[in-house]
């Protein structure tokens, strides 16, 4: 335990800015990969325990695309609709198999799929760590505010996930589509009768979940190492995400994913051997007290 | 519940009067598995077999234990694989830093799994089904990770190294491969039979009703979080004595041992043998080692090959192996019977 040092952090604005950004970018990530598991849930009634397999291969896509083309832009399209395409497959290939069975057998299909995906990934990109290196774009001179350094590739990324939160938040409460997607997930039979594809629509709230956390491996890839299994770490931080916020609710993911950035951010300070063992503590706290989540709905 | 499945529920009303026979019938069972285990070593001199079923007895006791949790109670855990390493851990621990007697290790182990299962079943047991099955991996990851950054008691990612000391005791020497496997095959067998007591008890039959209708069970005067945390907590038991058969078998304990994939084999071994028999989870095990064995032999990829498999059981099968045999019987007897 160092609280000397958090507490030095805490008084200087420098420190203050740097660990607060990272805390940010850290839980934007979070965000990405969480709102898409809450989604998810919420519409489909299941919890995709392969979630972080598809932030793994956002962030290869995203590396592969770069060394090909060497474009940064093209490298985020390619890790976000290559694993919107991966969902889907998915999707309708297998998840659509196990609905309504029982949480064992949903649990253990993708428990297989992490099996595969993480072994997929060595065969194609080895298993050493890889990088995909800064893009040239934003190898520039970090900016100063108050003191603390911020690099500019680190607003970009915030501002991307801020973007997509308020275009997600924003489509499905007002959108035709969004409406379609809130009512399958409250009455699918109703939906289907009024003849709507409805499983049109479970695989495309699934391929937009697989997508938004391609994306946050894309936006992570500059910045993180690439290792397979890296998705896994990740699930389990957006669950926790998800539980501290109430599954199925978009604004709980972002305000708890925020939290859990600045807890470990703010903590490796504090605490750096128990930082991970903070995130778990506070989840408890969190559902100890209200077991719904901060934001969720009283469960029927 | 809908009718039909009020219907199929009818065999669980435990019949008395063969109570008492039944349980001579296990006894009898177990002595002469343990009979067979313990000759075993007289007819073949190979070190793999023997070491195949040590193995065995480790992710035996852990399955089997899972399975009263899962199969018997309906509580989907996902974090199982703690208490598994929390005993492998705490027995090495034990014997590297006190130098005490096995049985007494053993038992102090037992204890120390006792009051941290109890902790962390009064948390998890509330909840219900997915929110159970992460939030106990979550423990799971805690546990593991507390292991990996206390590296100056337990280690960190290299695990406890130097060896497990295996001082003598009543005339049994566990440094003696033979001695470790006679008493692996004891532990495994007298656990078992203790895992069986359990289910087989008015209070295996609670859990079934808990499983089967929470509300009605809790209608009919059943305190049901604490049915649910005292499975919990003799599960956590079963579990650690499999950590300290394994802690004991490689002389040492890794944070292997207290990661999720533990857990996520527990529930697939489970799901390959068969939750709706006893013996199930232990069929599952043999399967599932000599399937990795054989795996990895071939190829170093054997996540892809087990992915395959688990497929081919959950989406293909649909249950376990002894379900089919199960089944079978009954269908069998169902024909004898002329219905």
């Amino acid at each position: 335990m160092d609280l000397d040092a958090l507490a030095g952090c805490l008084s200087s604005s420098a420190c203050l800015v740097t660990q607060t950004t990272s805390g940010l970018i850290i839980g934007m990530l979070l965000f990405l990969v969480a709102v898409g598991l809450t989604l998810i849930f919420g519409v489909l009634k299941i919890v995709n325990f392969s979630h972080g397999a598809f932030y793994m291969f956002g962030a290869y896509f995203a590396m592969t695309a770069y060394q090909l083309t060497g474009s940064f832009a093209l490298a985020m399209f390619a890790g976000a609709a290559g694993t919107a395409v991966l969902g889907l497959i998915f999707e309708r290939v297998f998840m659509s198999r196990v609905y309504g069975a029982d949480v064992l057998m949903q649990l253990l299909v993708c428990y297989a799929f992490v099996l595969i995906f993480d072994d997929v990934v060595r065969l194609i990109w080895g298993p050493e760590f890889k990088s995909m290196g800064m893009p040239a774009a934003f190898q520039v001179m970090p900016l100063f505010i108050a003191g603390g350094v911020v690099p500019p590739y680190y607003l970009l990324l915030i501002g991307v996930a801020l973007v997509a939160a308020i275009v997600l938040g924003i489509g499905l409460s007002r959108s035709r589509i969004g409406k379609v997607i809130r009512a399958a997930a409250h009455n699918p039979g109703m939906v289907s009768a009024l003849g709507i594809n409805t499983g049109l629509i479970y695989g495309g709230v699934f391929a937009l979940g697989g997508m938004l956390a391609g994306l946050a491996g894309a936006l992570a890839a500059p910045v993180r190492s690439l290792t397979p299994g890296m998705g896994f770490s990740v699930l389990i931080e957006s669950f926790i995400v998800t539980v501290i916020g109430g599954m199925g609710s978009i604004v709980g993911a972002l305000v708890g994913a925020l939290l859990l950035g600045l807890i470990r951010s703010f903590g490796s300070l504090g605490f750096p051997l128990f930082t991970e063992g903070l995130m778990y503590l506070f989840m408890v706290i969190v559902l100890v007290s209200k077991p719904t989540g901060l934001f969720g709905k009283e469960a029927a | 519940m809908t009718e039909l499945e009020a219907g199929r529920t009818r065999t669980l009303v435990p019949v008395r009067g063969d109570a008492g026979l039944q349980r001579y019938r296990d006894v009898l069972i177990a002595l002469v598995a343990f009979a067979v285990l313990a000759s075993l070593p007289l007819f073949t001199g190979s070190k793999a077999l023997l070491d195949l079923v040590i193995r065995c007895s480790a992710y035996g006791l852990f399955a089997t234990s899972l399975n009263l949790l899962v199969g018997y109670t309906g509580l989907t855990s996902f974090g199982h694989g703690m208490f598994f390493g929390l005993g492998a851990y705490s027995f090495g621990l034990i014997m590297q830093k006190l130098g005490v007697p096995i049985p007494v290790a053993f038992v102090a182990t037992l204890a120390i799994t006792a009051v941290v299962a109890a902790i962390i079943g009064a948390i998890c047991v509330r909840l219900k089904e997915i929110y159970f099955a992460f939030v106990t991996l979550a423990f799971q990851m805690l546990i593991h990770s507390t292991i990996l950054s206390w590296a100056s008691f337990t280690g960190g990612d290299q695990g406890l190294r130097g060896g497990i000391a295996r001082p003598r005791f009543l005339g049994i020497d566990l440094s003696n491969h033979v001695h470790l496997y006679i008493a692996s095959c004891a532990l495994l067998i007298l656990g078992l039979l203790a895992m069986r007591q359990i289910a087989q008890s008015p209070f295996g039959y609670t859990l079934r009703m808990i499983r089967d209708n929470a509300a009605r069970a809790s209608f009919l005067g059943i305190d049901v979080w604490r049915a649910k945390l005292t499975v919990f907590v003799l599960a956590a038991l079963f579990a650690s004595m499999g950590g300290m058969v394994m802690a004991l078998f490689v002389s040492g304990a890794y944070p292997e041992f207290a990661y999720w994939t533990i857990s996520g084999e527990g529930i697939f071994i489970n799901m390959l043998g068969g939750v709706s028999t006893f013996l199930g989870p232990m069929v599952g095990t043999v399967l599932l080692l000599l399937l990795n064995d054989t795996v990895t032999r071939f190829t170093e990829y054997h996540g892809i090959v087990l992915g395959v498999v688990i497929l081919f059981f959950a989406l293909g099968l649909r249950k376990g192996l002894l379900d089919f045999v199960a089944e079978w019987f009954a269908h069998r007897r169902d024909a004898g019977e002329g219905r």
